[in-house]
This record gives structure tokens, sequence and C-alpha cells, in this order.
């Protein structure tokens, strides 16, 4: 068989991951000390664990209905209404499979051959390769340092052509670790109103941010929620990533074609998993508190001490990484995290594995415990050090 | 304070730098505030959490539930306080449930530890009876694990 000639030539030409070498050389090396995984360390509280196992011991072993549970869905609304000042009906609402299916089907949903989706980098892979699944364009936008790596109105209107569909928000950000502030959010809904440009608002770290102010969502601006969809979900904010569950909640017509996709690929998310969340909306506001607290202070720590060997970041205000400037080497990304790696035993991600803007960068995640980042960092320092690229201070 | 106390009950060798850094304070302050706390005595101490076992030497220890008979003024403290006063004694703790006192002792043998219950806490004239037990194995201890250490399963890099 030529499959070369048999494969869909859109799926074929899907950006290969070209990490997945690097993180084989690094699997391989028994000492190797990661600050790689995009995931919580924590085990999922146990209250949710109990309420999984609960479910199955209740025999509840079905498909739901292919939206979600509805109890589920109100749990959603209630929880959105209470945390994220955002006001939705349970018709609003789809469960999905991971965020990344939310991601996918407003993707699908709303994208047609030809239309330009603007997606701000360096983010998440995810948005780039879905786009051009559908036939659609993705235009990318260099969030810049100096901007704390926030998506500037300007950036945006300079970006918007007759053929804009969507825009991604993918704040709080992966890999930079950047927040968009109400008046950031207010100045991006402002081009965007009197438009016809739909949003894919990505909050899956929304519960993850750090400072005085809570996350803003973009659909809770005036205006916003008719032309949003927000995506979310149980990974990050209850440490429940090998759960699968996310949901979408947007305007119902577009929710309804999200669905119709939903119940012909997948039917409905994994019903175990649909109960525990029940549970986690439910009575675990305060495990998320315990978590945040606890990555809030290893993330003071990882960005002094990156800071303190001469690896600028700004401060990032959410999610789990810090993403440091990695310029005083004189080498690419992939070259400075390659050598890291083979020298030091110490994984971390090229910047630039999140869009080309994100060259000159490194993304360092702090889901990991305190001891292990005082490993990792002691290993980061020598490296600079044997290099010379660290001035002695003191 | 509350928060400095939780981050040294996890790791007590942490420096003053990186404390502060995540307390957002300063390394003085934090210096100050563990002052603070010693001289309160919410510290009472520092101690390293060692594996005997995987260091090849030879340490036995019993915990020891007892059932004593408190006093009218001064209820189990009197009680208490001679036996923590013991140099072999690790530690004593006052139960609810159904004994009174749980002490445990550390010697070099099973031995030592039996003679030292037969003839330094049995005779104690309020000690009414000793159940010993030693222990055979330690699975955890400061919320740390002795035995299979948790490897780290996450693979998916995310990206
Ligand atoms: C920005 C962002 N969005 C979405 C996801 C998808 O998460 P999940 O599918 O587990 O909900 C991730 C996962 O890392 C992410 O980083």
């Amino acid at each position: 068989m030529n499959y070369d000639q048999l494969l869909a030539p859109a799926a074929k030409a899907m950006r290969p991951s070209g990490i997945r070498k690097f993180f084989d050389l690094a699997a391989d090396m028994p000492h190797c000390i990661s600050l790689g995984v995009g995931e919580p360390d924590f085990k999922t509280p146990w209250s949710i664990r109990d309420a999984g196992i609960r479910s199955l011991e209740q025999g509840k072993t079905k498909y739901t209905a292919n939206a979600g549970i509805k109890e589920l869905r109100a749990e959603i609304c209630r929880y959105l209404a209470r945390r994220m000042d955002l006001e939705y009906q349970p018709e609003n609402v789809l469960v999905t499979v991971g965020g990344s299916e939310a991601i996918d089907l407003t993707i699908r949903a709303l994208v047609s051959p030809g239309d330009e989706v603007i997606i701000p980098e360096p983010c998440f892979v995810c948005y780039e390769p879905i786009t051009q699944l559908t036939g659609g364009v993705p235009v990318p936008i260099a969030t810049k340092a100096e901007d704390e790596f926030r998506l500037t109105p300007e950036a945006l209107r300079a970006a918007i052509t007759p053929r804009t569909k969507l825009l991604v928000l993918p704040f709080p950000n992966n890999p930079t670790g950047a927040v968009m502030d109400r008046d950031s959010l207010e100045a991006i809904a402002e081009v965007l109103r009197g438009t016809d440009i739909m949003v894919l608002s990505d909050e899956i770290y929304a519960e993850l941010t750090y400072g005085l102010d809570r996350h803003v969502s973009i659909a809770s601006l005036p205006g916003m929620k008719d032309r949003t969809i927000v995506v979310n979900g149980f990974s990050k904010a209850y440490a429940m990533t090998g759960w699968r569950l996310g949901y979408a909640v947007g305007p119902q017509p577009v929710i309804a074609v999200m669905t119709k996709i939903h119940q012909s690929c997948i039917m409905s998310a994994p019903t175990t998993s649909q109960y525990a969340a029940i549970t986690a909306l439910r009575s675990c506001d305060d495990e998320i508190e315990i978590m945040r607290d606890e990555y809030n202070r290893r993330r003071r720590y990882v960005v002094k001490a990156l800071n303190d060997m001469g690896l600028t970041c700004f401060e990032p205000r959410g999610a789990f990484y810090v993403f440091p400037c990695i310029r005083v080497s004189g080498l690419t990304s992939e070259e400075f995290c390659e050598r890291l790696l083979r020298e030091q035993e110490v994984a971390i991600v090229p910047g630039d594995a999140f869009g080309a803007s994100g060259e000159g960068f490194a993304r360092i995640s702090y889901a990991y415990s305190v001891d292990h980042l005082e490993t990792a960092m002691r290993r980061i320092r020598r490296f600079l050090q044997e290099h010379g690229w660290l001035e002695e201070q003191k | 304070m509350e928060e400095l106390l939780h981050i040294l009950e996890k790791n007590a060798r942490l420096p003053v730098e990186d404390i502060a850094a995540m307390l957002d304070k300063t390394p003085a302050e934090v210096a100050a505030m563990m002052d603070e706390a010693a001289e309160k005595g919410c510290i009472r101490g520092y101690e390293a959490l060692i594996d005997w076992e995987r260091a090849g030497v030879n340490l036995v220890e019993a915990s020891i539930e007892l059932h004593v008979s408190p006093r009218k003024s001064r209820g189990f403290d009197e009680i208490a306080s001679v036996i923590a006063s013991f140099d072999e004694v690790d530690s004593v703790l006052l139960m609810s449930g159904g004994y009174d006192l749980q002490v445990t002792v550390k010697g070099r043998s099973f031995q030592e530890i039996a003679l030292f219950v037969a003839k330094r806490l049995s005779p104690l004239d309020d000690v009414l009876s000793t159940a010993t037990s030693f222990v055979l194995r330690t699975y955890k201890r400061g919320g740390r694990l002795y035995q299979n250490e948790e490897a780290d399963d996450r693979e998916c890099t995310v990206l």
C-alpha cells in the first residue's frame, strides 16, 4: 500500500511535534529531572475520586445524555455564576472529553474552508492543526515579553480581515503564564464589538491565577456573551487530567451544532468522570485554594531563582508555567534545551514549540514538588556557570 | 506565620532566601518569624527523617499502650511528664479511646526495650497496665514514603 498517497493531505501536513525526539532522549536518561509536563502533580482530591467510585458501585456505567448529565450541566452553571461571574442555562452547556474536545468542536462548528482564525502565540499547540484540518487559515499574532505576553488591541486590529471568523483567546496562557486583566480584555472586546468575529476563550487555567484579581472571562464583559464560546474543564483546577472531562458554554445555536458533532464522534463524555465532576463542583472550592496556594509558593520561588541566575522572566500570573528568556546563552531555544538536557539532565521545553514567537524562551513547569524544583534550579545554575553565562554575583 | 510553619514542616532545610521568595517577604522578615516561632515554642526542633533500616543500623522501636490512674488534682499530666522524662522515650501522647497514654520507645534491641518496660515503666505506681507492640516495618513517616517511593508517572508533555 502506498500510504503516503492514501493519507489525507491535510492530516499529513499537520505539524509533527519536533519535541517528541527530544523527550524520547529524556526518557532514556534515568537521572533526568523533568520540568516538562503540563499537568498537576497533585492527585485528584479524594472526595472526587470517591464520588467516581460510588457511581461505579451503583452501576452507573451507561452512556449519559449526549450533552452531559443534566445535574452536571446545572452544577456547571452554578459554578460559573459563583466563581466566574457568568450566567448560563444548562442548554448553553456541552460536556466534553476534556477542554481539548471542546476546542475541537468550537473550531469545527464555526470555521469553513478559507476562514481565518486569529491565534495569539506562543500558545498551546492544538488550535493551529485543528484549524488547518477544517480548511481554515491560522493567523498567528506574536505576543511579546514587553507586553507581558498579552494580546494588544493594536495587534488584533492589524490581523483582522474580512475573512476573520474566530479569535482564540488562550488566557491564562500556556506556556507564558500571562493573564488578561479586565482592562486588557475590555480593549480587545472594543475591537470586536460591531464585527462578526466569534471568540474561543480557552479558560482551562481560570482557577490558577495569582495575585489580587481573580480571572476575568471575556464573556462577562458587556455585549461579549453572544459571540463567545468559553472552554473550561476539570483537568487543571481539580487535578483531573486523566478523567478527560471538560465543557464548552456559549450561545445555544452554536452549542447545539457542537452537540451534533459530539453526538456523532464521541456519543457522551465518560460517565464515571461526569459523576465525579458533580462532586468537584459542589464541594471542592477549598481544595482548589489549597493547590493554588501551593503553586503560588513554587511560582514565586522559581521566578526568583531564575531571575537570580540571569534567566529573566516576567512574573507569570496564571497557569503553572514560567517562561524565562534564554538569550544570554546566545543559543536558540532548541539548542539551549537540548544541551541542558544532555549536560545536566534537566528537561524543559523550548519556547518555539509554542509558536515562532516563543523563540528565545523556554517553558518551565512548576507542577513539581519544591524538592524537585530545587534540584532542577541547582542544575540549571551549574549549566549556566559552566558555560560562563552567569556572572558570579556577591 | 501558619504558612511558614507549613513550609518548614515539609522541608526544614530550605534556605531562608527561598522561603522568603515563596512567601513574598524579605529574608530578614522570614528569619525574624522563625526566631519568633522558636521563642514561642511553636517550632519544637528540627530533625531529619532517617530510614535506619536502609542505613544498615539496627534500631528497634516499640509502641506501648498504657492504662494509668489519673490523679485527682493534676489528671494525667503528672504521670505523663514522669514518663516523658525517660531518655528512651521518643513520644508520649494522651489518647482518646481504649487506653490512656501512647508511648513510643526506641532502643538497640528487643531486650533493651523489654527491660525498660519491665524495670522502669511497669513499676510506676500510677501505671496500671502496659501493652507493648514492636514496629516491624516503616512504610510512611513524616509524610514520606519509606518503601516504594511513588514514581512520577506523568508522561504527557502538553504543548
Ligand atoms: C491551554 C490549554 N487548553 C486546553 C488544554 C486541554 O486540557 P484538557 O483536554 O485536559 O481539558 C490544555 C492542556 O494542557 C491547555 O494547556
